[in-house]
């Protein structure tokens, strides 16, 4: 699939804003849809719900056994609940979190289309739903942890989850080194969308150091 | 069915490109496409099943030539269309920015009596769309029992990856009863079937011809057998050589 054009904001109106906003207006007008509806919407997911949620998750359990514990065994529970963080609801009803270790690196794919765990991580990326990752994932996921700029070492164990069906996974990064006694809100600066997919690793704190020095 | 979606294995597409700082979408309509969807979706004329139905069955060609969203827009109209929300002639004239002449217009009563308001969007996102039903009968299957997939070729919905196909694999989980794909999509009802994570070598999948160590699919109930040894009968000169 195709990546889609970026457009400027003052651009004129593409062919596809006019066909979707003559869609948008027949929804209307036949009473299906409400318009304030679709504001919600959007904002729920461009500006509330994204990868900061994810990284509160993996952040308490890099500080909290027991939590940890939860969320392998009942992942649903532990970051749905009110007792957990409350993410929950579509395209994260049924969750399984997958821990990396030194020995095991997981990653997350959909092939068929473009399933991923909208309450911890938001919508997907491009990338994620292009047929070049949902294509080579399965098969070749050194090959894309290459085009992340990432190398693990040859006698790590990579599995590939191909989500076919409504679970969703949640990989649970390791946590860097050098950040014995830091917070969870401090830990959770370092976990990156990518490494709750599997397609990166949790920054270092120099890293975030140098990104922070960046922006 | 064996559509352009089902993209494991396939090769040729290029490298995967991340983008830096990317923004969640990337045109003004892909926003409003997303909305309309979901919102449309909310009136509860299609199931989730039925909806990728409808973006899988589009011509492969045209599949891989659009965008993410393009697939969408495409699916939705096709949805609109099935369940009597929208004529054929009202749509293609209003996407043309003409005025549908006479062509008749359709309207579902049922669709616009469930209507979702702005109010309820959270409540109705928070509920989501869980799958899980109640058991019918017991699992066949064990975690650790050894499996093979089921070679199908189904013209309708399915979940069951070609890669995956006809492969020998091991019960890595189970989910309980998840509402089958294969039924929901065609309307023929939800037939809660068990749900299990069957972890396959790479080399089962791939031969040499991967760096991957394994590959975890979830997989229904019926798209899986035992592995029994009946499958694969002794070679009689290797029990002689044995011997």
């Amino acid at each position: 699939m195709q990546t889609p054009n970026h457009t400027h904001p003052d651009a004129p109106l593409s062919e596809m804003d006019i066909r979707v906003r003559a869609l948008e207006t027949l929804l209307i007008d036949k009473g299906y849809v409400d318009p304030a509806a679709l504001d919600e919407l959007v904002d729920t997911y461009e500006h509330r719900v994204g990868p900061h949620n994810g990284a509160r998750v993996v952040a308490r359990a890099w500080t909290d056994p027991k939590y940890r514990a939860w969320l392998l065994a009942d992942a649903t529970a532990a970051i749905g609940s009110d007792e957990g963080f409350g993410f929950r609801g579509r395209q994260g009803e049924h969750m399984v979190a997958l821990e990396n270790t030194p020995q095991l690196h997981n990653m997350v794919v959909c092939t068929l289309c473009s399933c991923y765990p909208w309450p911890v991580l938001g919508l997907p990326p491009v990338w994620y739903k292009s047929a070049p990752y949902r294509s080579r994932a399965v098969i070749d996921p050194r090959g894309v942890l290459a085009d992340f700029g990432l190398q693990l070492p040859t006698q790590t164990e990579i599995r590939v989850w191909d989500s076919t069906a409504e679970i969703r996974y949640l990989v649970l990064p390791m946590r860097p080194d050098g950040t014995d006694g830091w917070s969870e809100e401090q830990l959770a600066r370092l976990v990156t969308r990518d490494s709750m997919i599997g397609t990166g690793v949790a920054l270092t704190p120099q890293a975030l150091a140098a990104q922070q020095a960046s922006t | 069915m064996n559509g352009a979606q089902d993209l494991g294995g396939a090769m040729g597409f290029g490298a995967v490109m991340p983008e830096h700082d990317e923004e969640i979408f990337h045109a003004p309509w892909e926003r409003r496409a997303f909305a309309i969807t979901l919102a449309a979706g909310f009136t509860g004329q299609w199931n989730i099943d039925m909806a990728r139905s409808a973006r899988e069955s589009l011509p492969p060609a045209q599949y891989l030539a659009s965008s993410y969203y393009e697939i969408w827009f495409e699916g939705l109209q096709r949805l609109l269309i099935a369940r009597g929300m929208i004529g054929e002639q009202e749509l293609h004239a209003a996407l043309a920015g003409q005025s549908a002449g006479n062509a008749p217009g359709v309207r579902s009563t049922e669709a616009a009596a469930r209507r979702v308001a702005a109010k309820d969007v959270s409540a109705v996102l928070a509920k989501g769309g869980p799958t899980e039903r109640p058991a019918g009968q017991a699992a066949r299957f064990q975690i650790g029992d050894a499996v093979r997939t089921v070679v199908i070729h189904p013209a309708h919905h399915t979940r069951l990856p070609r890669y995956v196909r006809g492969k020998r694999g091991r019960i890595l989980a189970t989910h309980g009863a998840h509402v089958f794909p294969d039924t929901n999509a065609q309307g023929l009802g939800e037939h809660p079937c068990w749900l299990y994570t069957v972890q396959f070598d790479a080399h089962e999948l791939w031969g040499p011809d991967t760096t991957a160590s394994s590959v975890c699919v979830d997989c229904w109930e019926p798209y899986l057998q035992l592995d029994t040894p009946l499958d694969q009968p002794e070679d009689p000169m290797a029990s002689a050589v044995s011997r």
